[in-house]
């Protein structure tokens, strides 16, 4: 038998609890967790999925730290240790260990997505693997927000919520500025200034948290750190910004569209089969799906207006949709 | 994609709401990490107050840093620029009025200091240790608000990259200065002296090298590796003593630290150079 104290309770109240469970040799945290939900506590709540370490589920706080559940054997701690396990900190809290971490999803969608090459088609992208392999590392994210949560920018202060992405979002803007085939050219100047990279001040507590050993830190966020010296705070680059004013035409241009303009017909060179498909217009962000006042979802099928849950391409797709407007190409078999 | 009624769609901008209101969980305890979170800061913290204090006493103690007879001299006072340098020991002239508050290498230390204080290495230490923003992971920030590296001065932090070319050149002389040793008063010798001036250059150039802004900008800014290929490799390199910098600029540290004692032994004539020829 093995002491632990879990943190139960919801938005309003909640306390740390003492439980006494039987721990057998070779399991993980998780497993006592749900040793406790089957003979002690059937209403605790909290969320996990694949129990490998691969699909970033059950994350919490094992005695102060970030981790997961599922990877935390029991056998690092010694048998008459008390084991604390609380929800993340920085997220709010719905019920016991579940937290609600859509500010990680709020913060992806802020994110520009890939913006393929103008000159070229699905099929024709062509990389070399020396030029790919730096954005590879930050592939095997799988989003278990142990950095978002451990990040004191955001964990201390909350106030900064608003001006900071956090690790997960750098590794994916450093991921897309180092693609051999992005298309965008404002990716640093979008890392600092949507997505606030000098909040960071490198204690590197990301690195240490992830359980996929992706060196956040050295790898993406100090690279991201550089390339936006390399437009912002270069002397000699500042200089010809301000003789050029070229600050106030691009504040004029952002004024006007947020959004990149989509390919003129002129820079589209090439198209895979001409006047069905433009591999380089812009696709409508879709909208996100809809939320109550709480920017929560309805948590209820009888508050909300159809079954199933909201689709995460909005509810309001009109079908069919018009092929003319999609960066798709029905494959055909039968040619005729 | 056809949508219809996407303006009065919660947009990325407006979906706010998750982003700040409502409440975490009430745990009273600020940290619940039990193991020595406070160690690793300490350790810091008391390593570069030694250090700094060492460093400073000697730099303005203005004797002893220069061994007539093998012609050592300390990377604490190279080069030595003040009017009052000895002579010999001033290999880049001597121009700069002698004045209490000013230390010999008037022109290299301060480059090195700001070299040393932008280092992504040791802002993590500072801000850990001296400054507690945070202490350790998951442990509160000592501070009620928090700015990072936005506002002035630590958005100076990015001019890293600055210090790292003048470092460049602080290091180049080190090693000048490190080669002239090997020629002493009576010609050509190798005494003990000059393996631990080799030791600090060695250690001088690894952290120098192995510094994050050198890696981004002698190859990690590019974005086609395979249109480089010397460049490639060269960011390889880097890249494999990068994870280090923490290591090296610690063990720099050290052999600084360590061949100024030695130098100032010698010179003081404390402890005889052992020499293994001439």
């Amino acid at each position: 038998m093995r002491n632990f104290r879990i943190w139960r309770g919801d938005a309003s109240s909640g306390a740390l609890e003492d439980y006494q469970v039987e721990v057998n040799e070779g399991e993980v945290v998780l497993d006592v967790l749900h040793r406790l939900q089957a003979t002690q506590t059937p209403d605790l709540a909290c969320r996990w999925n694949c129990k490998a370490g691969k699909c970033g589920s059950c994350s919490v706080e094992i005695n102060g730290m970030p981790k997961l559940a599922c990877m935390t054997r029991m056998s690092t701690f010694t048998a008459d240790e008390t084991i604390t396990v609380t929800p993340l900190r920085t997220f709010p809290v719905i019920r016991d260990l579940v937290t609600d971490v859509s500010y990680n999803y709020v913060k992806a969608r802020e994110m520009p997505a890939f913006s393929p090459p103008p000159d070229l088609a699905p099929g024709e992208y062509r990389m070399q693997q020396v030029d790919v392999e730096r954005s590879q590392e930050f592939r095997k994210c799988i989003e278990c927000f142990l950095c978002q949560n451990v990040c004191h920018v955001v964990r201390d202060h909350e106030e900064n919520k608003l001006a900071f992405a956090g690790p997960r979002l750098f590794i994916r803007a450093a991921e897309l500025d180092m693609h051999p085939l992005d298309a965008r050219t404002d990716r640093k100047e979008h890392t600092r200034d949507r997505q606030g990279v000098g909040y960071c001040n490198i204690t590197k507590c990301c690195t240490e948290v992830c359980p996929e050993h992706i060196k956040i830190t050295d790898n993406a966020i100090i690279p991201m750190k550089e390339r936006v010296v390399d437009r912002r705070y270069d002397p000699l680059v500042w200089l010809g910004r301000k003789i050029f004013r070229r600050d106030q035409v691009e504040q004029q241009a952002a004024a006007e569209d947020t959004t990149p303009a989509p390919a003129s017909p002129e820079t589209v060179t090439h198209r895979a089969s001409p006047g069905q498909v433009n591999w380089a217009q812009e696709i409508q962000v879709p909208p996100a799906p809809a939320v109550g006042p709480d920017g929560r979802f309805a948590m209820s099928e009888v508050l909300i207006d159809r079954a199933g849950a909201p689709s995460p391409f909005g509810d309001d797709v009109t079908f069919p949709v018009d092929p003319e407007q999609l960066r798709y190409l029905h494959p055909r078999t039968d040619e005729d | 994609m056809t949508t219809t009624g996407a303006e009065s769609a919660p947009g990325p901008s407006k979906a706010q709401p998750a982003v700040t209101t409502r409440p975490r969980a009430a745990i009273a305890e600020r940290t619940l990490r039990k193991d020595r979170w406070w160690l690793p800061p300490g350790i810091v913290a008391i390593g570069l107050a030694a250090w700094v204090t060492y460093a400073t006493v000697r730099v303005f103690l203005k004797e002893n840093y220069w061994v007539a007879e093998h012609h050592y001299l300390t990377p604490f006072y190279s080069p030595c620029v003040s009017l009052e340098c000895i002579p010999e020991a001033a290999h880049f002239g001597r121009f700069v009025p002698d004045l209490p508050i000013l230390p010999y290498a008037v022109i290299s230390l301060p480059i090195l200091l700001l070299f040393r204080l932008t280092c992504y290495y040791y802002r993590k230490a500072y801000y850990r240790s001296f400054w507690l923003s945070p202490p350790a992971c998951a442990v509160p920030d000592g501070h009620a608000r928090y700015t990072g590296e936005t506002r002035f001065p630590l958005v100076l932090q990015n001019f890293h990259r600055y210090t790292f070319y003048l470092v460049v050149v602080i290091t180049a002389i080190n090693t000048w200065d490190m080669f002239l040793a090997f020629g002493g008063e009576a010609g050509f010798g190798i005494g003990l002296g000059n393996l631990v001036l080799l030791l600090n250059v060695i250690f001088l150039w690894l952290y120098t090298l192995s510094c994050h802004s050198c890696r981004h900008v002698t190859g990690g800014r590019l974005k086609h590796f395979s249109k480089h290929p010397i460049r490639y490799r060269w960011w390889t390199f880097v890249s494999r003593i990068n994870p280090k910098h923490m290591q090296f600029a610690w063990i720099s540290l050290g052999t600084l630290a360590l061949v100024d004692a030695y130098v100032m032994a010698v010179s003081a004539g404390w402890i005889t150079d052992l020499r293994f020829f001439n």
